[in-house]
């Protein structure tokens, strides 16, 4: 059937074709359309009975003249070709060249949707990863197979954080990140693609980044498969390679919005703002790829980048992810209106590994409850600040007036850094106790009386 | 034999006439799994529990006769089994890292070998949940093999004291109609369908799971049903973990419904290495986990709480007290709206059938304690998490959910923000229970009980009363009398319903250490109420060196440390002492 072409096709409408008298075609194979001008669109079989074939094509299905079409069955899944020739190249969101280079000829071909990972099998991330960020080492911090995407709007500058991320991440003791990176951009602009690419370029890291681009001008449907063909790639060098992998995806919301875009056409039932119901396994399909091994050096931590839907955390695309990755990095309007970079909202922000992470056999003893306190603080100071802009700061109490300034040097010399700016997690911790030191000793519970002794400045 | 006739998603159409509703079939060549959901004269229409990429029209099917069942016996406790029983740890072994498809594992290992020791006589009639003897599975559980549920006859004969695999057979049951029935170590039995038991007990003791927001405002009973509604990241999985970890359960089941895949992972690395407060022994013993990750295939989902449940309810029927949590029961209702979907069921709510309130009622329903067949007692207790789209507590899943459990942890994402856990809201929750446990906790812990907590409850209403004022006015709008309230809640808050699960003291807090913490925070509210009505401005009572002190003593004491608390208690009138002298003494001496 392989090499068959027919030219059965009965209807189109949308971007789907129905195909008739084309007997035992395996559901989820890959279709190959050739159309009267001789131009190639690819699709994927849905619905499979020996009376009709129900194929999805990736390019739609407009100025498609059936009787002059010839569709041809792949009998196989969307599969990528891998090898270690793949570090230092450029894909389309399916995995073919767009760098003009020559296709990757490997013997090892992989399904793109991948196999889940036995829960027995995973190993637990605990090693700690040092941004250089404060805002994240210090609070929400990331660890090696972790998860974390960063929640943002349009025009935050998600994409420099992520790009900051890249270029600074390395583990504890170890002198230069020691990653390789999957890059891939769905729906993304030519700016963002370039902006990355430029920013893996000064930092010579160029050939030992791959990237998959599907950008905002090209197939919707493509945007399917994106995600998936980075991933493979990904676990192709984690796993078998052995590498450390950091994943950069962006943006979620396009993917998002292409699966629903989809899901229309087939006639899925929806469940919230016209998204399928199976929006929230879908997306995990997708985040779950994350991890570690036992027994595997290798591992992938993922920094999916998405932005949310008017700056809004309950819509379902950052709500389904949050409920799925472990923890957000949320970027904050107000923040960067007020010139605060990287703008990382803590409160909302999350790092539900970070427990594991940190502390005295990994960063320093003091660091968790150190995070605590700054979370309890910080909270504290936002209801006076509230309460400040009611009834005027010259009301407010001595320790309530702390306060205030607390909030203020915490967001301008705790959040915010230089884009160029690695502080190390020492330099992180003492500066988070020099902003706690602001505050009275006695106010500061859920760091212990020996921390306060020991690094509280105002402590006797 | 019937054949694939068409291949939709997880669903596929078979040629295939006389099967029932809820049958298993294997389709295929790689022997997927699934079960009958339609019927249309000799089509069924059946979703299977695996991906169905690759399956081609005319491939052959069958059906395999029976529900999606589930093996009981020895074996379980420890385990890791799959939305359809499939032992994770074997699979494992069997086809790598990843969960190849069409893999066939029995449940139960067909190589170990149990010591059985026989309790029942050859010659007496058995019926179904009876007692046939025992296995030592671990060190603290003795594993009691039951007589099948429905089954009933004269014992022919029972093997002797030996050590025996699952599968063979150990003894012969003459049934009523002559026939003989053979007997082992493990039964089968259909998930979705209750096991019976002789009658519903009324539940008298409470869950201890050592959270002091739960047990001593929001309690639960040993075979109650409790719900854990909250946004992502608010620590309902942190919550079950820690009722995983500390409650006074025997049997504790772990399903993870549609979660997070490092959360199991989690569960299987600290389990083995904590020890049972109770017993001593390693945790993992008394725990086995069901699982299906979020990127598990849907239909196994659906499957995986009825696992779950039907697992929880044979150690039951053993006269254990299990606990089940799931995590989480809106994975599974999304699941039931995708075969509803799929089935072109008409949506009411959110895509939700209308059987979706139903259905929920009718599997918490399953919780409970009874008096079981064989006359013995025991209780499951049902806690599910609840995971709202967008944190709203209005959407079906919550509000059904909410209409059929006794207590509510609900789970504040402003408390979580700010790292205040368990962050679990004292104002919007509630129990039904708080009657029964009275009962308990004043002939076990203090006659007091009932009455400091309400005091507590009250303190924290007033306190959100005045809260409100404050975001107007000021705190200066306040009364000294006022201001302490506040600040005596605020304690409250920080002193005792705030414990962090990575706290070691303060991770698990017995019932002694949950009171004796009440009655010291109540205590210092109460002189310092005093020195207000006598004058003392708050002011002056909230720069006391104790208020910052006592806020620690949940981490400095533990829950084998009561006495060193209970001295502190002594002391606190003595620290308001100095107040007292400068201010009471002064203006009535002068
Ligand atoms: N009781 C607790 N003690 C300490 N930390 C907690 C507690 N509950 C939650 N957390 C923190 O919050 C994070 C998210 O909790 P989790 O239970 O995973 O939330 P959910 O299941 O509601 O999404 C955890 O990773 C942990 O850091
Ligand atoms: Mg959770």
């Amino acid at each position: 059937m392989k090499h068959v072409e027919f030219r059965t096709a009965a209807s189109a409408q949308g971007g789907l074709v129905v195909m008739d008298g084309v007997p035992g075609v395996a559901a989820g194979s890959r279709v190959q359309l050739r159309d009267h001008a001789g131009r190639l669109r690819s699709g994927l079989v849905i619905r499979s009975a020996d009376d009709a074939v129900l194929v999805e094509v990736f390019e739609g299905t407009d100025e498609l003249d059936l009787e002059r079409t010839w569709v041809r069955f792949l009998d196989e899944p969307f599969r990528l070709p891998l090898s270690r020739d793949i570090l230092g190249r450029v894909f389309n969101g399916a995995g073919l060249p767009r760098d003009g280079r020559p296709p990757i000829v490997s013997a090892d071909r992989r399904d793109i949707n991948g196999e889940p990972l036995n829960p027995a099998a995973r190993a637990y991330p605990r090693e700690f990863i040092q941004t250089g960020i404060s805002a994240i080492d210090g609070m929400n911090s990331l660890t090696r197979g972790q998860k974390l995407p960063i929640f943002s709007g349009s025009g935050l500058p998600h994409n420099r954080v992520a790009a900051q991320i890249v270029r600074q991440a390395r583990l504890l003791g170890e002198a230069s990140a020691e990653f390789v990176v999957v890059f891939a951009a769905f729906g993304a602009s030519h700016a963002d693609a370039r902006f990355f690419q430029e920013s893996f370029e000064e930092s010579g890291v160029l050939n030992k980044v791959v990237m998959f681009l599907n950008l905002a001008d090209e197939p919707v449907i493509e945007r399917l498969l994106t995600p998936r063909a980075a991933l493979t790639a990904a676990e192709y060098l984690a796993f078998d390679l052995d590498y450390h992998v950091l994943v950069v995806m962006t943006d979620m919301t396009a993917y998002a919005e292409a699966l629903r875009e989809v899901a229309v056409l087939r006639g899925d039932v929806p469940a919230r703002k016209g998204y399928p119901g199976y929006l929230y396994s879908d997306l995990a399909e997708i985040y779950e790829r994350a991890g570690r091994i036992k027994n595997r050096r290798g591992s992938i931590t993922m920094i999916p980048v998405l932005s949310m839907p008017s700056d809004d955390i309950t819509h379902p695309i950052p709500d389904l992810t949050g409920y799925i990755t472990e923890g957000q990095i949320v970027l904050g309007r107000e923040l960067a209106n007020q010139g605060v970079y990287p703008p990382v909202t803590v409160l909302p922000s999350l790092s539900r590994l970070m427990k594991d992470g940190i502390g005295k056999n990994f960063t320093r003893e003091d660091h968790p409850h150190v995070a605590s306190q700054l979370f309890a603080s910080y909270a504290r100071a936002l209801e006076v600040r509230g309460l400040a802009a009611i009834i005027g700061a010259e009301e407010l109490s001595d320790t309530d007036r702390r306060a205030l300034d607390f909030a203020e040097a915490f967001e301008r010399r705790f959040i915010g850094q230089g884009e160029d700016e690695d502080r190390s997690i020492h330099e992180t911790l003492n500066l988070a106790w020099d902003l706690l030191s602001m505050l009275p000793p006695e106010s500061l519970i859920r760091v212990t009386e020996e921390e306060l002794a020991k690094y509280h400045r105002g402590a006797a | 034999m019937g054949k694939i006739l068409e291949i939709n998603g997880p669903l596929v159409k078979l040629e295939l006439p006389q099967t029932l509703i809820g049958e298993q079939v294997r389709v295929g060549r790689m022997g997927l799994v699934g079960e009958v959901i339609g019927r249309d004269g000799d089509t069924a229409l059946a979703q299977l529990y695996e991906d169905t990429a690759g399956l081609r029209p005319g491939e052959a099917a069958e059906g395999l006769g029976w529900p999606l069942s589930v093996e009981l016996g020895p074996g379980l406790l420890g385990a890791i089994f799959d939305g359809v029983q499939r032992p994770l740890h074997a699979v494992r072994a069997h086809s790598g890292d990843r969960i190849a498809r069409g893999v066939s594992v029995p449940a139960l290992s067909r190589e170990a070998r149990w010591r059985f020791v026989p309790e029942a006589q050859a010659g007496r009639t058995l019926a179904g949940g009876d007692v046939l003897g025992t296995v030592q599975e671990t060190a603290s559980i003795r594993h009691r093999i039951l007589v099948p549920p429905l089954l009933r006859g004269e014992l022919l004969e029972l093997a002797p004291e030996g050590d025996y695999t699952v599968d063979e057979t150990i003894g012969r049951v003459k049934l009523a109609d002559g026939r003989i029935e053979k007997l082992a170590l493990f039964h089968r039995w259909p998930v979705r369908t209750p096991r019976p038991f002789r009658e519903r007990d009324h539940a008298v003791a409470p869950l201890i799971t050592g959270q002091r927001i739960l047990d001593t405002f929001y309690p639960l009973l040993k075979g109650g049903k409790a719900a854990i509604p909250g946004p992502f990241g608010a620590g309902k999985t942190m919550l079950q973990q820690q009722i995983a970890r500390w409650c006074n359960a025997e049997i504790v089941v772990y399903v993870g419904c549609g979660e997070r895949g490092n959360e199991l992972t989690d569960v299987l690395e600290f389990m083995p290495q904590l020890t049972d407060p109770h017993t001593g022994r390693p945790l993992m013993e008394r725990t086995l986990l069901v699982a299906n990750t979020s990127n598990m295939p849907v239909v196994a989902r659906e499957a995986s709480v009825y696992v779950g449940i039907t697992l929880a309810e044979y150690f039951r029927d053993q006269g254990y007290d299990v606990v089940m949590v799931a995590d989480s029961t809106s994975r599974w209702a999304e699941a039931l709206r995708e075969v509803s979907g799929r089935l072109g069921q008409m949506p009411v709510e959110e895509g939700y059938p209308a059987y979706l309130g139903s259905r929920l009622a009718a599997f918490y329903e399953r919780a409970g304690r009874v008096e079981t067949l064989a006359g013995d007692h025991g209780s499951v207790t049902l806690i599910g998490a609840v995971s709202p789209p967008g944190g709203d507590f209005s959407e079906p899943v919550t509000s059904h959910t909410k209409e059929i459990i006794q207590t509510f942890w609900a789970l504040s994402k402003e408390l979580a923000d700010a790292r205040h856990y368990p962050a679990v809201d004292w104002l919007e929750s509630f129990s039904g229970y708080v009657k029964s446990a009275a009962k308990w906790w004043t002939e076990e812990v203090d006659p007091q009980w009932e009455r400091a907590r309400a005091a507590a409850l009250d303190l924290l209403a007033a306190s959100e009363e005045l809260q409100r004022i404050v975001n107007l006015v000021g705190v200066e709008a306040l009364s000294s009398e006022q201001r302490w309230t506040l600040e005596s809640a605020s304690l409250l808050k920080e002193g005792l319903l705030q414990q962090a699960a990575t706290d070691e003291i303060d991770s698990f807090a017995s019932p002694q250490k949950q009171f004796a913490l009440l009655a010291a925070l109540l205590e210092i509210h109460r002189q310092g109420l005093k020195l207000v009505k006598r004058g003392v401005p708050a002011r002056r009572l909230i720069e006391l060196p104790l208020l910052a002190q006592a806020r620690r003593w949940k981490s400095q004491h533990g829950s084998d440390d009561i006495e060193a608390l209970k001295a502190k208690i002594a002391k606190i009138p003595q620290a308001f002492e100095p107040l007292l002298e400068e201010y009471v003494t002064e203006s009535e001496g002068g």
